[in-house]
């Protein structure tokens, strides 16, 4: 048995010993490096660029403006609304106006200095309040009303008569603060075009295929002349599934000097290409019955989303759509608005538009459980929705594990022999979460599958896997060897996977919304399953001898394709296949937090994560994708946060000043898996991703409550917010005393 | 016109003559003159780690006394020309013909690696750590690690990982998991282990 091996990664050795290729390793004689300018202003009116006299620096090459690239992008299609490099207006401080294209990338650097760009600077939008109360003022001309990227109203039931016959309610305000991804690599591109003229771009995106297709857009060339490889790719976890400047600028740039161009983004520009977590700001009830169970649910949510709409139209759904599981609800509303603003674009991180309700509706059911004294963990089991089943806004449970995780990280973190027996300052709490397990459509409609596997195999006993899909270091790779020799019964080290090079691999749609090992993972299934029938029917005392007879019996080399088709999922009604997923993974939090009372400060000493991923078909690779998952989630609760300041400058682009945390401050992570066996999952598979990120930052808010009686309700629990919130607490004290 | 330096790298055991702008940093010098491009740049300014290589006096004796590879640096904020007096170690030059260092080994091993751009500074800083503390306890890993950050992981695999190459634990010995059926896979997991040695 091969599946649900801890099987090492097939590209373990050449990470280890420094001899993977990634973006930035890649060179060509002649290369050419460039560099972008970008815009000191959060908004203004462009009123000409120069580059002549960039032009005339010695090892300038060539220059690049808007005018050479005006077509809009962006990776929704009902959203374009991003150029490479600005025409007439930059709507944020990092804005792209320029690309300088030299010998040398210091040479490029200085070239920039001396581009002449006139602006008319006008008034900045930095807020979603400001965003709403100034329609007149255009961030971004694709909105059509103001300045909303998206807004909508879903309501399930008689939401206000559930709350007014409630037992308990809790109706509080939330704020949840924007963080960004910060993979360790910075995003890189390469592009050449051949003697044909065919175009090439080596990019680290974790969307080849959409990237493949807005190139081709964007610079008018026919798709078949266009390739998209993936190299080796630095971690992304949702800041490289857009299209991105510095790929349609390095491919033009190709295209007008005949010599392969590369950009590398500074760690600054990291910053500004950002599509990070969305602010959200929620005005949120949550009413329950006497008996703790979930009457009502209904959530105002205020989305600021900066200068383009990025994945932004499906943020304002995952904000709502998501949130009605793992329990059941009696009734349900959301009214969510993402507002264009004029700072960096938000995007898809990790666990997208899902983490900030999330965080808001675990502390409030706490809160409205507490009222009625019933235990945290109690009460999440009691409103447990179940399997086979359907949400109250239509979406389809399959499998689901969320009891079990439950029961899982009450036993291991002693909940009930521990919890209001720490000691003062010391305190537990739980929160529990539901993901998709990949979105139910692609982005773009089409018949075709979004997922293809084509497997080949050699005389030698040698396979080789061609897959669309981008091994962005959660391994993808890795299991497709393993479902290979699941299913053909071959060595797992004897196939090679060939991935991510849209000239060679079927089409897979990326690595985002989660949907990676179970499209992929069935798809190479299925192609699998078709030769193993082959094999088994020529028989052979060796892999490699049944490989030739059955190509002999074949006569024809043998291979075969598989695809995962899309299924027709979700609600009856507008948006109502939005937050629609084949199946939905399941996770349970328990947090361990000390609070220093006299000071604020505060630290999380140790998180037990329990996630049902249906079956895990490498528990070493889902185990790294838990930890890794509460590390981020943690993260946002103990320290990141993207801050500007009033001129929409922001603050501090760099590792020094943007903290993550370093080995000193992460808590200590125990992971457990919890196995579903999802029906329709390969193997019984589900994703294990993004769904643990989510539970980590209520968790840690309902121990610091259990841990000194404080409700915080914004992010991140900075030691001044817990500690100006104690003393409010001391006061209300003292005036009940 | 700017002004170049010619200077001499001792890396990975090979001296080399480069003529380079003065402000080369040794980062750069490594990935784009000797195109040792496992030392990986991640953020240019000393904050994350990714460019680390191991530095200690040339000509030193203290590999033969027992002092390995020499200290930790951060070759992007070192410039090329004030590394001429140092003996430099790349991720390249960790492996010998017989093999990966066990650093490496057990980084790929235990699943420490998952993007794996950070990892080839995390594994420098490893051996560092474990040429002078052969059997470090986990706050002396957490702190000798703390100037390599890692996205990916929450670090907990790439402590298991200086366990294993340290000798304190073997690959297998991961905490059992608390549900029945994960443990169900980790007997499958020991199958495996046995046919695929």
């Amino acid at each position: 048995m091969s599946v649900g091996a801890r099987f090492p990664k097939v590209d373990g050795a050449a990470k280890a010993d420094g001899s993977g290729i990634y973006a930035d390793d890649i060179a060509f004689p002649r290369m050419l490096h460039a560099k972008i300018l970008r815009s000191p202003h959060a908004n203004a009116r462009i009123r000409g660029v120069d580059v002549s006299e960039a032009l005339r620096l010695t090892g300038v090459v060539a220059a690049l403006t808007g005018d050479e690239l005006p077509a809009k992008y962006g990776v929704i299609p009902w959203t374009h609304d991003e150029q490479a490099l600005a025409t007439d207006h930059v709507r944020f401080v990092g804005d792209e106006v320029a690309c300088i294209a030299a010998t040398d990338e210091r040479t490029a650097e200085e070239a920039l200095k001396l581009v002449r760009v006139e602006y008319e600077v006008l008034r900045a939008l930095l807020s979603p309040e400001d965003a709403l109360a100034h329609p007149e003022i255009k961030v971004n001309e694709k909105a059509k009303i103001g300045n909303i990227t998206k807004h909508v109203n879903l309501q399930f039931g008689d939401v206000d008569g559930a709350v007014a016959r409630a037992a308990a309610v809790a109706h509080e305000q939330y704020e949840y603060a924007g963080s960004t991804h910060v993979p360790i690599e910075p995003h890189c591109a390469v592009a050449r075009v051949d003697a044909d003229g065919n175009l090439t771009v080596w990019s680290s995106t974790q969307i080849p295929h959409y990237l493949h297709r807005e190139l081709s857009r964007v610079l008018g060339l026919p798709p078949a002349k266009v390739r998209v490889i993936q190299p080796l790719l630095g971690g992304a976890f949702g800041g490289k599934s857009d299209p991105f400047s510095l790929e349609f600028c390095v491919a033009k740039l190709a295209l007008k000097t005949g010599r392969p161009v590369k950009i590398l983004f500074t760690r600054e520009e990291v910053f500004y290409a950002h599509r990070g977590r969305h602010p959200m700001k929620m005005d949120l009830t949550v009413a329950l019955d006497e008996d703790g169970r979930i009457e009502a649910v209904d959530n105002k949510i205020l989305i600021d989303g900066g200068a383009y709409a990025s994945f932004g139209l499906v943020t304002a759904y995952y904000a709502g759509q998501l949130l009605t599981g793992p329990y059941r609800f009696g009734t349900y509303r959301f009214d969510s608005y993402r507002m264009y603003t004029n700072k960096p674009p938000c995007g898809p991180k990790r666990g997208h538009g899902s983490v900030q309700p999330r965080f808001a509706f675990e502390v409030a059911l706490d809160e409205a459980a507490e009222k009625l004294r019933i235990d945290p963990i109690e009460v999440r089991r009691r409103n447990f929705i179940g399997e086979q089943v359907d949400t109250i806004n239509g979406q389809r449970i399959t499998s689901n594990g969320f009891l079990k995780c439950l029961e899982v990280v009450e036993q291991a973190s002693g909940w009930r022999q521990r919890r209001g027996k720490l000691g003062p300052g010391r305190g537990l709490g739980v929160a529990g979460s539901m993901y998709i397990t990949g979105t139910a459509y692609p982005v773009y409609p089409n018949e075709m599958p979004q997922s293809g596997v084509l497997v080949k195999l050699d005389r030698s006993g040698r396979v080789a896997i061609f897959s669309g899909a981008s091994d962005i270091g959660q391994g993808v790779n890795t299991l497709l060897c393993q479902i290979a020799a699941e299913e053909l019964h071959c060595d797992p080290r004897d196939v090679t996977v060939v991935a991510a090079d849209t000239d060679l691999t079927p089409v897979d749609l990326g690595a985002y919304s989660s949907r990676v090992t179970f499209m992929v993972g069935l798809a190479a299934r299925e192609a699998c399953e078709k030769l193993a029938a082959k094999l088994h029917a020529a028989g052979g005392a060796t892999f490699a001898e049944a490989c030739q007879r059955a190509e002999a019996a074949e006569g024809a080399p043998l291979a075969a394709t598989g695809g995962y088709r899309t299924q027709k999922l979700g609600g009856d009604y507008r948006g109502g296949t939005i937050g629609a997923s084949p199946a939905y993974s399941f996770t349970a939090h328990v947090a361990e937090v000390w609070v220093d009372e006299e000071t604020g400060i505060w630290k999380v000493e140790r998180i037990w994560a329990a996630h049902d991923c249906g079956k895990a078909l490498n528990p070493t690779l889902v185990e790294g994708q838990i930890e890794g998952s509460v590390y981020m989630g943690a993260a946002e609760a103990q320290m990141e946060e993207m801050v500007y300041d009033d001129k929409g400058l922001l603050f501090g682009p760099s590792l020094l000043d943007y903290r993550i945390p370093t080995s000193l401050d992460t808590p200590d992570l125990e992971s457990y898996i919890v196995e579903s066996n999802d029906p329709n999952g390969p193997y019984g598979a589900k994703e294990a991703g993004e769904g643990p990120l989510h539970p980590a930052i209520p968790a840690i808010a309902n121990a610091i409550h259990d841990a000194c009686g404080i409700r915080i309700r914004e992010l991140p629990f900075y030691p001044q917010r817990v500690l100006k919130l104690l003393r409010a607490r001391g006061t209300a004290r003292e005036r009940v005393a | 016109m700017r002004k170049t330096a010619t200077i001499r790298l001792h890396v990975n055991g090979e001296e080399h003559a480069l003529a380079v702008a003065v402000q080369r940093t040794l980062l750069e010098a490594l990935r784009y003159d000797l195109m040792l491009t496992g030392s990986k740049q991640g953020c240019d300014k000393g904050d994350c780690g990714a460019c680390t290589v191991l530095a200690r006096p040339l000509g030193s004796r203290l590999q033969a006394a027992g002092f390995g590879r020499g200290e930790a640096i951060l070759s992007c904020i070192t410039l090329a020309a004030d590394a001429q007096d140092l003996e430099i170690t790349t991720i390249e030059g960790l492996a010998t013909p017989s093999g990966l260092d066990p650093v490496q080994r057990a980084f790929a091993d235990v699943g420490a690696l998952q993007c794996g751009f950070c990892q080839p500074g995390m594994m420098l800083s490893a051996r560092a750590l474990l040429d002078k503390c052969a059997k470090p306890t986990l706050p002396q890993i957490q702190e000798a690690l703390s100037g390599n950050l890692c996205r990916c992981t929450g670090y907990t695999k790439i402590y298991e990982a200086v366990e294993v190459a340290a000798g304190l634990r073997s690959p297998a010995s991961r905490a059992p998991v608390a549900s029945e059926r994960a443990a169900a896979s980790d007997s499958k997991a020991q199958a495996v282990q046995e046919i695929v040695p």
